[in-house]
């Protein structure tokens, strides 16, 4: 059995590593996501029901109802959401990935990556911002007027600019933005600034009124995390191919729903298994602290499961400064991730590891046997919906779900 | 008073944990104070002598227990404090370093991918776990841990002889292997003589001396106390013989053990015929018998290794250049002023196989002795912290380690155990064993000399005299200074001989004289 | 017979030892020159006998 084990998770660590993550173009949640409908809404992490929402996710819902035009204030949207005519899902079952709230609807533009390799796709909505935006659950008219300005002008024209550039290679694009201090999950300002430099010279070029142009390019230069939104579906679209490979124990998908943390093994295809979301320990900005923090909620701990994100730590000392912890941590902490990874990442490296690839392929059960846990670094958001970040640390996912998986696996694959 | 407190994911290894209990429990106002692991026996034992409460709840193997007994709340939180600050010193002096230190096995395999050997120190619950690991890798195996099941190890040895692999262990304390010391082990001159040993102690003696008497060592390869019991059959004795015989750098082969098992001695007598090099045998306990052929027989661990360096030279063996000439001096010496009152033997030893030695000798010359290493149930000490008339005791032994470190590491318990001896009139003649080398205390005779002084002022001041004959196992390359060592002791009046079987005969014409 | 050719080998190379416990031995070897990685062990599975009797029925 440990041959095939070992054999399988060489499959999955070579779909994964195979993977050409590519941006494709821009276009709707309607439009391009599989199974997507009118009065579904998409959300971060496993499935929860809407009375099991937490507060920041329930206000992102209420946003995106009142935004496809379904509600006209918060009290409607609630009771629409309630009703149960409502179709929530999560955004992994439609090739999707979602940050914080993760909340997706029909009229919202996403970007469409597309791995070359295996031809699947992954889709993601654009970063609106910092501060009160719908991820975090505000629901306000400015965050409406905003998703709004983002679908009718930030799309179409963003979009024009990518078709005259072409398609953008994402994973060379990450691969840079490593070496320049980003990690691809809490830290995204290099990432941002490449993309931006990428397609600035075809929008400035675009038969559009010049001052939209400038107002796009004045959003992206206000956003560090604009490439956040990137480099989930492009790790998405990277972990997919190995989902379903028969006794690997690779794990293909983390996420939470500020609810519950969950897993998904290669080797147990579709299944989630989850525990409960724990609360992060970072720093807070000023006037917050611990308890205003809203559980770990989000999608975009995908990033580690494709080998970047916290696993990518060493390579952004800053963030863990930013953190809470030294230099000295993330090296440490990016080690040990080495102990739990079947593979080092061929294309995105650790520059001040000699530029060693970064720990790739999470296995279960390196997982269970030593204890060790995900390293995974990410934002808090305020327990209230709508009050945006309130600061950024270090969370470990809960091992409950790492050993119900493992149980799993075991009764599947065990002698 | 009661203080306890759990630390989640603190795993630290018993040695270390032992030092900072003892650490706290110097400290002013504190009873009692212990840190351990929180595994299921720990957490009994802890109940059992009253230091636990209903923290017992959560706990995993994992969590660290700290708990802390004292006069008040102040001296509670300053100890519970001061172990904290210890337990992070540890921590920190692991990230300082820069290197990593990888928690499995795999992931330091990954790291040092061309590792040929793996010392295996862990818990005796997990430790055949991970030897497995070790061989299924291809590594050979140095088990030190012990508390590992006759089935694990019989399994684990098989392995490891289908793999072509070392597995020395459980329970194996000493091994040289290239002349790198494996555990506990002496700094050994290298030479042509090869040892295959079932004993700790006994194989450090014996490399010592080897030393000692100018011969030097091939390979020194343990097995374990258990190799030659008839369920495990001598696997790895057979084994390192094999070895020995095909190495090109071993012309001479020794074999050391406790009796084997009747079918295991025919077995490995057997294959020592087989070797074609000149060996030597040493059944502790058993009389040497004449020699056959290639197989010399040897009556204690000196003459083994005296008959061993006079093979390996190619010279004839002529005796051991016994302490003679002035031996019947000391003895004199030793017992010219003895009281009225003292009476008995007592040997307090570290080292299992020195006492075993010790024992053997006196019943040979019709002395009873008391033990808790006895083979007759009733020369068997009722209470072992107790001892009864003559008693040669191993303060290595379970029953005196479980929870508490090893004599040789740790001087405490003999120190305590030699004031009890000592408290009244009726001891003679205390024999004991200083081993040095790598894992022994940094100062072993160093440790025990106040509490040897006081013992003898004691003695002076009741009218009488306190003879202690010890016997210093190590070479002047051990990382303690032997020569330093031995001085010390001399300079309190004590007696220092060459070795084990010459202190146990020293004693016993001390004992001679006071009870022929 | 016996085949001791990889313990035969081991005696002609340098040892190069993981040592996976007592700090105490690694040090020993340091200071005799020996390569030696100190790991920082832990019981597999955080001691849990359960996990790891469920880990064993992998190893096969």
């Amino acid at each position: 059995m440990k041959a095939n084990i070992k054999k399988a998770n060489q499959e999955a660590v070579s779909r994964i590593l195979g993977a050409k993550p590519t941006l494709v173009g821009i276009s709707t949640a309607g439009d391009a996501i599989p199974g997507m409908k009118r009065t579904m809404v998409l959300h971060a992490g496993p499935p929860v029901p809407w009375e099991k929402m937490c507060g920041p996710m329930r206000g992102a819902v209420i946003g995106g109802l009142i935004l496809e035009g379904m509600a006209q204030g918060r009290e409607e949207a609630e009771a629409l959401a309630a009703s149960g005519d409502i179709l929530f899902d999560s955004c992994h079952h439609h090739a999707a990935v979602g940050p914080m709230a993760g909340v997706v609807t029909w009229s919202m533009p996403v970007w469409v990556m597309e791995n070359k390799t295996f031809g699947n796709q992954a889709f993601c909505t654009l970063n609106e911002g910092l501060g009160k935006v719908l991820r975090y659950g505000a629901f306000s008219r400015d965050v409406i007027a905003r998703l709004r300005w983002m679908a009718e002008d930030l799309a179409p024209i963003l979009a024009k600019a990518l078709e005259a550039h072409g398609e953008i290679d994402m994973k060379s694009m990450i691969a840079q933005a490593l070496h320049m201090g980003d990690e691809g999950h809490n830290r995204n300002r290099a990432g941002t600034s490449l993309f931006i430099r990428e397609l600035a010279p075809h929008l400035v070029a675009l038969d559009v009124d010049r001052k939209k142009i400038a107002r796009v390019l004045a959003f992206l230069h206000g956003n560090d995390h604009f490439f956040l939104n990137l480099t989930m579906p492009a790790c998405k679209c990277t972990v997919d191919p190995a989902l379903g490979i028969k006794a690997a124990s690779v794990i293909v998908a983390m996420a939470r729903n500020g609810t519950e943390f969950g897993i998904r093994v290669a080797g147990l295809g579709e299944r989630w298994f989850t525990g409960p979301a724990n609360m992060v320990d970072g720093l807070y900005l000023p006037g917050f602290s611990a308890k205003d923090a809203a559980p770990d909620i989000g999608d975009s701990v995908i990033t580690e499961t494709a080998g970047i994100g916290g696993f990518a730590m060493a390579a952004a000392p800053a963030i863990v400064k930013f953190v809470g912890g030294t230099p000295g941590d993330a090296l440490r902490l990016t080690r040990q991730m080495y102990e739990i990874t079947v593979a080092e990442n061929d294309a995105y490296q650790v520059p001040f590891l000699d530029f060693r690839g970064t720990p790739t392929a999470i296995d279960l059960i390196k997982v269970v046997e030593t204890g060790i846990l995900p390293a995974i670094n990410t934002g808090i958001a305020h327990k209230k919906p709508g009050l945006g970040m309130v600061g950024a640390g270090l969370v470990k996912p809960p091992e409950s779900c790492f050993h119900r998986a493992f149980e799993a696996f075991v009764e599947k694959y065990g002698a | 008073m009661e203080k306890v407190l759990v630390l989640k994911n603190a795993y630290f290894d018993s040695a270390f944990l032992m030092l900072v209990s003892k650490a706290v429990k110097q400290l002013p106002g504190i009873l009692d104070a212990a840190l351990v692991m929180g595994t299921e026996v720990n957490i009994e034992i802890l109940r059992g002598i009253g230091l636990l409460g209903p923290v017992a709840q959560s706990v995993s193997p994992n969590d660290l227990i700290i708990a802390i007994q004292g006069q008040s709340a102040k001296t509670l939180n300053h100890a519970m404090d001061a172990a904290k600050k210890l337990l992070r010193q540890r921590k920190t002096g692991i990230e300082e370093e820069g290197e990593y230190r990888p928690v499995s096995l795999q992931g330091a395999l990954r790291i040092i991918p061309d590792a040929n050997l793996v010392v295996i120190s862990a818990p005796g619950l997990y430790a055949a776990r991970e030897a497995r690991k070790a061989l299924d890798a291809g590594l050979h195996v140095m088990l030190f841990s012990d508390h590992v099941s006759l089935e694990e190890e019989i399994a684990l040895k098989k392995k490891a002889v289908r793999k072509d692999l070392l597995m020395m262990g459980p329970d194996c304390g000493t091994a040289l292997i290239n002349g790198k010391p494996l555990c506990f082990a002496n700094v050994v001159r290298r030479g042509n003589i090869g040892v295959v040993a079932a004993s700790g102690s006994g194989l450090q003696e014996l490399t010592c001396l080897i030393h000692h008497f100018g011969g030097g060592l091939s390979q020194a390869i343990g097995t374990g106390g258990r190799d030659l019991r008839r369920e495990v059959g001598g696997l790895m004795m057979l084994t390192g013989i094999e070895a020995l015989t095909q190495d090109p750098s071993t012309k001479v082969i020794v074999v050391l053990s406790k009796p084997p098992d009747g079918q295991v001695a025919d077995k490995v007598h057997a294959r020592l015929k087989q070797t074609g090099k000149p060996c030597v045998i040493h059944f502790v306990g058993l009389k040497a018998v004449p020699a056959s052929g290639d197989a010399h027989f040897a009556g204690d661990l000196e003459e083994t290794a005296a008959m061993a360096v006079a093979l390996s030279k190619g010279l004839p063996y002529r005796g051991v250049k016994a302490f003679c000439t002035k031996r019947d001096a000391v003895v004199k010496q030793e017992t010219r002023d003895l009281g009225a009152g003292q009476k008995y033997l007592r040997g307090l030893y570290a080292g299992g196989t020195l006492a075993e030695e010790a024992l053997v000798l006196f019943e040979r010359e019709g002395y009873d002795i008391y033990s808790n290493i006895q083979m007759n149930p009733e020369k068997t000490l009722k209470d072992p912290h107790r001892s009864f008339r003559h008693t040669i005791v191993d303060l290595g032994d379970d029953r005196f380690t479980a929870g508490r470190p090893h004599p040789m590491i740790d001087p405490d318990i003999r120190a305590q155990r030699i004031e009890k001896e000592t408290a009244g009139p009726e001891v003679a003649c205390l024999l004991l064993d200083f081993v040095l080398g790598y894992g022994a205390h940094e100062d072993p005779c160093g440790a025990l000399l106040k509490t040897l002084k006081e013992a003898k002022d004691r003695a002076q001041k009741r009218g009488g005299h306190l003879a202690v004959v010890v016997s210093i196992t190590g070479t002047e390359d051990d990382p303690q200074n032997r020569r330093e060592q031995s001085k010390k002791l001399e300079s309190i009046g004590c007696v220092v001989m060459p070795s084990n079987a010459q202190a146990a005969r020293l004693a016993l014409q001390i004992m001679k004289k006071v009870t022929p | 017979m016996t085949k001791v050719k990889k313990i035969l080998r081991l005696f002609q190379e340098d040892l190069v030892v993981v040592n996976l416990g007592l700090e105490a031995f690694a040090e020993a070897l340091r200071k005799e020159d020996v390569k030696v990685l100190q790991m920082n062990w832990r019981p597999p599975a955080g001691g849990d006998q359960r996990l790891i009797a469920l880990l064993d029925r992998l190893e096969k």
